[in-house]
Order: structure tokens, then sequence, then C-alpha cells
């Protein structure tokens, strides 16, 4: 596993024209594009002014000097041209020429080799209590079986996939749009430092790097690129997920997306992907259905509400039939305090959540 | 003729010397309105520390003296107010000083304004006005050892509150004379009475009016059962307002003591309506742009805030978010130590502040958190509990997550009225005040950790319900205990000596934490 120094000049050379893809975008360029073309060609197309400079700098660079500054960074790079780089990568023209690991190195080539099913998900940053508690059981879920479970770590739906993966120990893999090295966003730093240690994190930009703009829809298609299946699970109209949806399809792999209510702007978007075509995924048998073959791996068995005592079985049926407030669930004080016991019960169980306004969730 | 000297036979210097109180914090301290009259140009001087409104009464007393028949003697005419280092605020002094000239200038006998205290403002035409503080003055009278006090009419029920003391009600200078001359005491408007039990918290807000949040009434039992602080949430107009005033409704009688504190703060302030006791335990709703000396107290002559008016009443926040930290933040002593000091220069003043805090606030910033309506991140919901969150957070004792009710559930549902409620809180409070006798705490909301060890028998269910979500950590030491001290108010409404696992899990179920239950964190 190494890179080759052809390659970790073209990572330079990228990370250095970062402002001018910048600029490009604004001239509505198109990324997927720019990114497919050869060094000279992208110095040419986007060099501006500051073309003979950069030309001379990517001339002069220094393999050994990039590669001391990995090691420094603690972390590992593997280009297109080595073993272990992501053979699902391979096919697209604007693949990433390295991608830098931070954690074991060794563990990128079992969450991604070929014979390992992978499994995208997305989705919004604001998302409801309901679609986080979803990402979670499908990360979850799909991680129990042994699909690795690959997304961005981006606040909301990410970072609740990738929680779910780590709850049962499965294997999911974070793809960061800065550099592998530096958690983006900063308030997820403990998520990064626990996918770091126990599974592994990836970038296609050099250590240090701070997440350009752009870096965020060509980090998306690594992730589109990775995965057999992309599901999102929430995402409003124009949502970014939507284009991590559209990478995959580009690519040629299967979109999933989570049903909304229909009345919800937040999941607008999924539900007209799903009017589109996408792949309709109520929970992790559905994406697993999908990722291994029908009937392949059967999805961890949520708690049975079958062994529970008859009231809070009869309680349980309620939120789960969409009364799931006290107000709703009770006409009187005193039914109010019986509903209050036994959703607490039912929270500590691990069947409930009670989140923000008082509504209760059902976990999967 | 106290003293003087004889050095002009035609006029005999006189000094008259007249007893007044002046306001201090929450009590009066004497002050003696010395006159004396001399020979001179004529002019009229008042001498000793008076503020503006003190400097401002030689206008009023010379009009009202004039307006009321009586002459204003042509001399010097000097006024000293004593102790000099008081400050002396205020418009009380009128009366005092309109007295002394009186009778200083030989227009009214000496002897009885050794007897009297005189209290009041005049107006130009000699009548006297209402001031503020009659309680507390005649409560310094009836110290001072006087045998009477003379004070505007509308101040005499207020005062009256005072055993022990004799009460005038006057309504006019020319009155004041005449009873100071000996003449007949004019009755009391009416006889100051305590509240009949029961009566006693706000006839017209009623609980019944509060539809379709059965759990937001269960909640607000059990604060008002063990004097918990309760934080209300839920989308605009759902009713926590509604719900908040109504409060004061079950709460249990204020006693005479507690009666004439609270009459004795309120009239101080001013912000009372009509003389007598107050009966009812006070609501305060102070805006959000409240400054923190509005909400505790302060000025330079320290007068008390909002958490004193709400004192054995409630303080309702609306909009808790809303509230400028520093003001959040001057509520932790009143909140802890149920008083404030207020330090001014060498003076240190204190106001009582034992009240119940309500406060409100949106799940979230558009506030429709958890339905379909919500438009907020979870970033952003996180950002709004953490404006919440500091030192008040941790004072309130339960969550009351409050929904819109369903349009089937407004007709159907049973109305709880104040009465029944009231009835059951009481219950409740006789159970903790036997349980918790001699240790100098009323209800389950003042117990310290310690004194929760000592009286707080759970079952072994219900210490392992919360040694559950205690030990993986979901729970903080603090929250812990919360949750024990409103388990024990849930088991005092059920009558039970023991706390059982259904009334912990209720409390769970109350809890005004983020802490997630069971074996799982958020991401």
């Amino acid at each position: 596993m190494s890179a080759c120094d052809d390659c970790l000049r073209r990572t330079a050379l990228v990370a250095a024209l970062a402002p001018h893809v910048e600029r490009a975008r604004r001239q509505h360029r198109h990324l997927r594009e720019l990114l497919a073309l050869a060094d000279e060609e992208l110095l040419a197309a986007i060099g501006g002014q500051r073309r003979g400079e950069l030309e001379r700098t990517h001339a002069a660079f220094e393999a050994p000097a990039a590669r001391r500054k990995l090691e420094r960074a603690g972390l590992y790079a593997v280009c297109r041209h080595a073993d272990g780089y992501p053979s699902r990568l391979l096919h697209a023209a604007d693949a990433p020429a390295v991608l830098h690991v931070a954690g074991d190195p060794q563990r990128l080539t079992a969450l991604v080799h070929a014979g390992v099913a992978a499994v995208a998900i997305v989705g919004a940053r604001r998302a409801g209590s309901e679609g986080l508690e979803v990402a979670r059981g499908l990360g979850r879920g799909l991680a129990a079986a042994g699909v690795t479970v690959v997304s961005g770590m981006a606040l909301g739906i990410d970072s609740a996939a990738h929680a779910g993966a780590l709850e049962v120990g499965g294997p999911t893999l974070t793809v960061l749009a800065g550099g592998a090295d530096v958690p983006y966003p900063p308030s997820k730093r403990n998520l990064y430092r626990s996918l770091v240690r126990t599974q592994a994190a990836v970038s296609e930009m050099p250590p240090g790097m701070r997440p350009w703009r752009w870096a965020f829809p060509a980090r998306n298609r690594t992730i589109a690129g990775l995965a057999s299946l992309t599901i999102v699970v929430e995402a409003a109209e124009r949502s970014g997920s939507l284009i991590t949806a559209e990478l995959a399809q580009q690519l040629g792999r299967t979109v999933g997306a989570v049903p909304g209510p229909v009345a919800a702007p937040r999941c607008a978007g999924t539900n007209a992907l799903l009017r589109d075509g996408a792949l309709v995924i109520r929970h992790a048998q559905d994406a697993l259905d999908e990722a291994l073959g029908i009937g392949v791996a059967t999805a961890l068995a949520g708690r049975r509400a079958s062994e529970l005592e008859s009231p809070l079985r009869v309680l349980l049926r309620e939120v789960e039939n969409g009364r799931d407030t006290v107000a709703a669930l009770a006409s009187t004080p005193g039914e109010a305090s019986s509903a209050l016991a036994g959703l607490a019960e039912l929270e500590l169980l691990g069947f409930l959540r009670r989140g923000p306004g008082g509504r209760y969730t059902r976990l999967l | 003729m106290l003293f003087g000297h004889a050095s002009a036979p035609s006029v005999v210097p006189v000094l008259a010397r007249v007893t007044t109180f002046t306001i201090d914090g929450l009590t009066s301290r004497r002050i003696a309105v010395e006159v004396d009259l001399r020979r001179g140009l004529p002019a009229f001087t008042i001498v000793g520390r008076g503020d503006a409104a003190v400097r401002e009464s030689r206008e009023r007393v010379h009009a009202a003296l004039l307006n009321s028949g009586f002459a204003f003697p042509q001399r010097r005419v000097t006024v000293n107010l004593a102790p000099a280092h008081l400050r002396k605020v205020g418009p009380g002094f009128d009366l005092a000083t309109a007295c002394g000239v009186l009778a200083a200038s030989a227009q009214l006998p000496l002897e009885q304004l050794e007897r009297w205290a005189v209290f009041g403002e005049l107006s130009l035409s000699g009548e006297l006005r209402h001031c503020r503080g009659a309680l507390a003055v005649a409560e310094g009278a009836r110290r001072a050892g006087l045998a009477g006090l003379l004070v505007p009419r509308e101040c005499a029920r207020e005062a009256a509150l005072v055993a022990g003391l004799q009460i005038a009600g006057a309504g006019s200078l020319r009155e004041v004379a005449s009873i100071l001359s000996g003449g007949p005491l004019p009755a009391l408007p009416e006889p100051p009475l305590v509240a009949p039990a029961g009566a006693a918290a706000g006839e017209d807000l009623d609980l019944a009016d509060v539809r379709g949040h059965p759990a937001a009434i269960r909640a607000v039992t059990i604060a008002a059962a063990g004097g918990h602080n309760v934080l209300l949430s839920g989308p605009p107009g759902i009713g926590k307002t509604m719900l908040a005033r109504r409060l004061p409704s079950v709460l249990p009688a204020l006693s005479r003591d507690e009666a004439i504190e609270v009459t004795r703060i309120h009239s101080i302030a001013g912000v009372r309506a009509g003389g007598g006791l107050i009966e009812r335990r006070p609501l305060r709703a102070p805006h959000h742009t409240i400054s923190p000396p509005g909400l505790v107290g302060g000025g330079s002559l320290p007068a008390p805030g909002e958490a004193s008016l709400a004192h054995r009443g409630v303080l309702f926040l609306d909009e808790l978010s809303e509230f400028g930290r520093a003001a959040l933040e001057a509520l932790r002593q009143p909140l802890e130590d149920g008083h404030v000091a207020i330090v001014r220069g060498q003076r240190r003043v204190v106001f009582p502040t034992v009240f119940q805090l309500v406060a409100s606030t949106n799940p979230c910033p558009c506030g429709f958190a958890g339905s379909v309506r919500c438009r907020c991140g979870p970033s952003e919901i996180a950002r709004h509990r953490r404006k919440l969150s500091g030192p008040l957070l941790d004072r309130l004792d339960l969550l009351v997550d409050m929904q819109r009710p369903e349009a089937g559930s407004l007709q159907s549902s049973v109305a709880t009225s104040s009465a029944e409620v009231r009835a059951a809180v009481r219950e409740a409070r006789e159970r903790q005040a036997a349980r918790l006798d001699g240790s100098g705490v009323l209800t389950n909301a003042r117990l310290s950790s310690r004194l929760l060890r000592e009286h707080v028998r759970a079952d072994a269910a219900a210490h392992a319900s919360l040694r559950r979500s205690y030990a993986d950590g979901t729970l903080s030491a603090r929250g812990h205990d919360r949750i024990l001290r409103v388990a024990r108010t849930i088991a005092d409404l059920a009558g039970s000596r023991r706390v059982g696992v259904e009334h912990v899990r209720e409390a769970l179920g109350l809890r005004q934490d983020d802490a997630v239950l069971g074996a799982e964190r958020a991401a």
C-alpha cells in the first residue's frame, strides 16, 4: 500500500488549485469534468494568471517531502496505481488520485475491497428526530450484517448512520472533504476519534487541508463511488444529499430513499427521488436485500415488543400508531401520570426515545 | 414651651417635635421632625438629607396650611429631619412637617404629638394622599412604643393590620388637627380580615379553564405539591402562560404571617391596589427585557425587585431564553438562598425571595419541534437548549412538554378544578411537613442531597430503575437528585410512605435534562 510520485504530485496540484476550482465552479464549470482533466490541461483550464508560477511549483514537486508530511500527520496514502486502492473507484475518470487514510491502512482494504458490500447513507444536516433514528437504525442493521456503512460525518443523518454502525461495532468508513487528519465539522471530534480508532477516515485532500466548498460535492462523488447502494434518509429540495444521489446514478449505482411525510418540507427531496423511481428503503432489511441479494442476510431483529407485559405493549403500540405524546395518550391527569411512567419504562428498556417537543420515537 | 430664650417678648421662639417614619429596605426607621420658629425675615427651610420630594415638601405644606384655613407663621421656619445621617426619601414627611409648623405656631397642642406618629403626603388643598409602606410604618410605630399612628384614610386598613397600635385614618389636614386636639377618632373604613380559608387564591383564574393538557395539569399538581420549579415547553399560543397564571390558584393559602410579609413588600414597592391584607399568592411575570436590578432588587436606595414581589408566590419567566444572561445569573442567589442581599455603601438590605419559579420556552427556535412543521435542525435545537442552560436550568425540576391538543379532545376532556388540585396539594404538603419536621425545610424541592438520603426511602426496584439510567452516564448526579425529589413528591401525592418504582418512572418521564434513558446516546 503506497502512493506513486505522480499521484502525490497530482494531489498537491489539486490542493494548490483549490481556490481556482472554487472560482471555476462559480463560473458554472462542471466539477467532475474539471477533476477528470490531466495535470497540464487542468492548469491550462483554470490556472489563470498564476499559471506560470503554479507550473513551476508543479515541476519542482518533491515526493519525499510530501511523504514526510504525511508521516508527520500520521496518515497513510494509497494511489490508484497501488494495491489496496478501492477497485470500485477505478472506473471513473475523475476518481481521486490518492486516498489519504487516518487509522490502520489495512482496515481500508477490509472496509471497501471488491468482495465487501458497502452502502452509503447520506441526508440532511438539519434532520428531524425520526430521520436521525432511521439513519441510526440503518447504520446499525447494515453494519451488524457486515455491510460497510459509508458516509461523510456531517451533522445530522451522516453522523447518526456512523454512530449506528459504531454501536454494533460494525464496519463504517467516513469520507472527509478536508484533510483526513482534520475532523470536520469540529463538533463531531469525538465521533471522528472513535471512527479513526476502530474504523477509518479517508480523504483525497493532502493532510491539514481545510475543506473548500467544492470539496463537499467532490467528496460526495467518492462516497457514491465506494458504495453499491446510496440511501438518502432525509433531504429537502435542492439539498446536497441529492447531489450524492445524482452522482450515484451517473456512476450506475442504485439510489434508495426513505419515504417521509408528504407535508414535511425536509422530506420533499427524498419523496421526489422515490417518485422518480428510487428504491424504497423502510428499514435495514430493505437495504440488505438490495446490497446482498434478497434473503441473504436478515437484519438484527429490533427489541421484541411481544416480550413486554400487556399494559406496556399496548402503550408501545399506541405510540407506533402515531399517538406519540403524553397529551395524545391521556385525557385525565391520572392517565397522564401512568402514561408518563409507562413511557419512561419503555425508554429505559430501549424501545422509545423522548425527542424534542416531548414526542416519543420508536427505536428501530 | 420646650426651651428657648425669651429675647423678644412679643414672639416666643418654640421648638416642636413630631415623630414620623421613613422606609429603609423593608423596615421603617423613626425620624424626628423638629420645627423651629424664630424672628427674622420669613423663610422656610428643610434640612437633614432629604431628596427632591422632601425639598418640594415646603411648597405643599405651605399651600396645604393656608388652604386648610390655618395661618403660616411669618417667621424664620427651620425644619430638621433627624437623625441627619439617614437619607430621607419620598413625600411622607409632608404631614409631619405641617403638624410641626402648626404646633410650633401654637395652632395645635403639643401634648398629643408626643403620643402619636404621623405619616402621609399632603395635596395643595390640604387633603391627605396615599403613601407607600404604611404597614412597615405601623410596625415601626409599635416598635417605638407609640400609642397611635395617624395615616391617610386609604392606608388605614393596611396600617391596622398591626395589633396593639391605635390607628386613625384622616382625609385632610383639618381632620388631623381635630384628632390631635383631642377630637373623636374616625372609624376605620372596614375591619381588616384574614381571608376565610379556601377562598384564598385566584377565584377568577381556575385550572378548569385549561383543557386538553392533562399531562401539564398533572405536572403542575406535582410542582405545586413539592414546591418544584417548572419549565413549560411548547409552541407559541399553546397555553403555557394560561397554565402558569393558574399555579397560584392550586397553592395552599397564605398563612397570616406570610400574608403580612407579602403585604409589606408590595406596599413598600407601591405595586398594590386597595388597602388591607394581600390574601392571594402573588404572581409576577416580568418582561424579558428586565434588568438584573429590576429582577432581584437594587437602586441607590435599594428597592425590592420582581423576585421579592413574587415572595411566597410564583415568578413566571415567559420565553426564558430571551432573558438577559446577567438577569438570569442574578436570580441564582435568590433561588438558592431564598433571599437577596443588596449592599450600597455601608448599608446592607436583605429582601426575601422565596418563590416558585415557572419558566416557559419554545422547544426550538421555530417552536414546532417534533412536528412536521418544524424546520429546525438538531444543531439549532441544541443551540436553543444551550441558551437555556446555565445556573437556572439546574434549578428547574420538571419539564412539561405541551403539544397542541387534538380538536376532539378539547370537548371530551374532563376539566380539573383548582379546588380539587388544591386539596390534593394541601394533603401532600402536610405529609412533607410532618416528615421534614425540624429539618428547617418545608417542601421536597428544597431537600439537599443529605436530607434526600435521610428522608427519601425508595424501594429496591425503584433504586434499580434509577441506577440503570445513572450507571451508563445518561443521568448526572444532580439529575439523579432531581428525579428523587420529584419522585418523593409524587409518592406524597399518592399518600405513599415509600418511593416506589412507579413514582420514580413518572419522575423520569418529567425529567428536565436532555439525558437519554436506556443504553444509547445521540451522536
